[in-house]
């Protein structure tokens, strides 16, 4: 499979020429299959980029987002084959004990903070809540599974053959643990990354600021450099920058990654444009 | 071993930032973590004891009730939780490993799913929590 980051931003766009090179769009990320099925994880600003190049297509696209953050569902209004009739769009959501994925999306996307509603919109438009055993979508098996994040929130681990691409941008597995990493049966999003050919995962922070934001669902960089460790990945992408770190900043939580040494995965910094094989 | 649900890692997590004893348990009654205060209660620490089952740690930590006969198994507010689905409390004494009976108030609910829906069905059940 072939992915693309549109969006590696997290929490808040930031656009602009300090942050030209790590990018400004939020969470957005195309997959693309042998067999050309077109998934995309989660519909942040990246998204209409990405729109744009598929315009007129038709055919089907899945979109699987992991929670409804707005910095994860900002650009889904923004998604150009949302408006073309021939386009079967499905949207895939996390469950919620209490409302559904429609209802739920329905809040942003509708006036006051909105124009249009769900309804007013041409494309074949369906909604589902993911479920709890793997679905097949487009060639791809999907795992979807709760994480550790504010809210109700999945990751994702996307096979198709016997490769496999973990997607994890809002997660703190440390949360409440004494000495991360832990064993892996109890550690958040294990089973969705282990051994992964490819993890995107949360590193929103530093060490010192992480210490200041705990709860608040994201992951130190050491603390993603732990995870991919124990999940045995074989590539980690940094994901999910803080929209305060410019790409200076980046670079030196990068090299200060890098400087750790010894790990067993190759490390790569999340930038918008990037493409991997699979 | 695979990976433990969300809920049961949260719970854990929040087990260990609390000053109250408290249990975790499987669908099966399996002990599956108790936190500082419980080991304190128990003269046990988690790492020493692990996972254990439903048969062993009812013979290791022996709950007795007030008449001095061992508590049934089926009145033990986690059994009520896991087979009831239902919240259960109950007073009784623990003799624990070092030989200290202490009387306690021990109340359980059942731990579910996120999104199950409110009927019972077991395949939602996570497992129970006492405290």
């Amino acid at each position: 499979m072939k992915v693309t980051l549109w969006g590696t931003r997290g929490s808040l766009a930031a656009p602009g020429p300090e942050t030209i090179r790590y990018g400004g769009n939020t969470s957005c990320v195309e997959v693309r299959g042998h067999g050309r099925a077109l998934l995309v994880l989660d519909a942040g600003t990246g998204i209409q980029r990405l729109g744009a190049t598929v315009r007129g297509g038709g055919g089907r696209i899945d979109l699987l987002l992991t929670h409804l953050h707005m910095d994860h569902i900002q650009g889904l209004g923004f998604f150009e084959p949302l408006y073309e009739p021939a386009r079967e769009i499905h949207i895939w959501g996390p469950p919620s004990p209490t409302l559904d994925l429609r209802t739920r999306l329905a809040r942003y996307l509708s006036p006051p903070l909105f124009p249009l509603r769900l309804r007013d919109l041409p494309c074949d438009l369906m909604l589902h809540n993911v479920p709890p055993e793997r679905f097949e979508v487009g060639g791809f098996e999907v795992e979807a599974e709760l994480v550790c994040h504010p809210g109700s929130t999945v990751g994702y681990r996307i096979s198709e053959g016997n490769r496999s691409l973990a997607y994890l941008p809002d997660h703190e597995p440390a949360l409440g643990v004494r000495a991360f990493p832990a064993k892996p049966e109890w550690t958040s999003g294990f089973d969705l990354a282990a051994d992964a050919d490819l993890l995107i995962h949360d590193a929103q922070y530093t060490t010192e600021e992480y210490q200041q934001r705990i709860g608040w669902g994201h992951s130190a960089m050491r603390d993603a450099l732990a995870f991919a460790t124990l999940s045995g990945a074989r590539r980690l992408v940094s994901f999910h920058h803080d929209p305060t770190h410019d790409d200076v900043m980046l670079d030196r939580i990068d090299a200060a990654a890098r400087a750790v040494g010894d790990v067993t995965f190759a490390l790569i910094a999340g930038t918008e444009g990037a493409t991997f094989e699979v | 071993m695979s990976q433990k649900a969300i809920e049961l890692i949260l719970m854990r997590q929040l087990a260990s930032s609390l000053a109250m004893p408290i249990f975790l348990v499987d669908p099966l009654g399996s002990l599956i973590f108790y936190n500082e205060p419980a080991e304190r209660l128990l003269g046990r620490r988690y790492d020493e004891t692990g996972e254990m089952s439903m048969k062993e740690w009812r013979t290791l930590f022996a709950p007795i009730a007030e008449d001095g006969s061992p508590v049934p198994g089926e009145a033990l507010p986690l059994s009520i939780a896991l087979h009831k689905h239902r919240a259960a409390h109950l007073a009784f004494w623990l003799k624990g490993p070092d030989g200290i009976s202490k009387k306690i108030g021990a109340t359980a609910f059942p731990s579910r799913r996120t999104g199950s829906p409110p009927a019972r069905s077991r395949g939602d059940l996570l497992g129970g929590v006492l405290t």
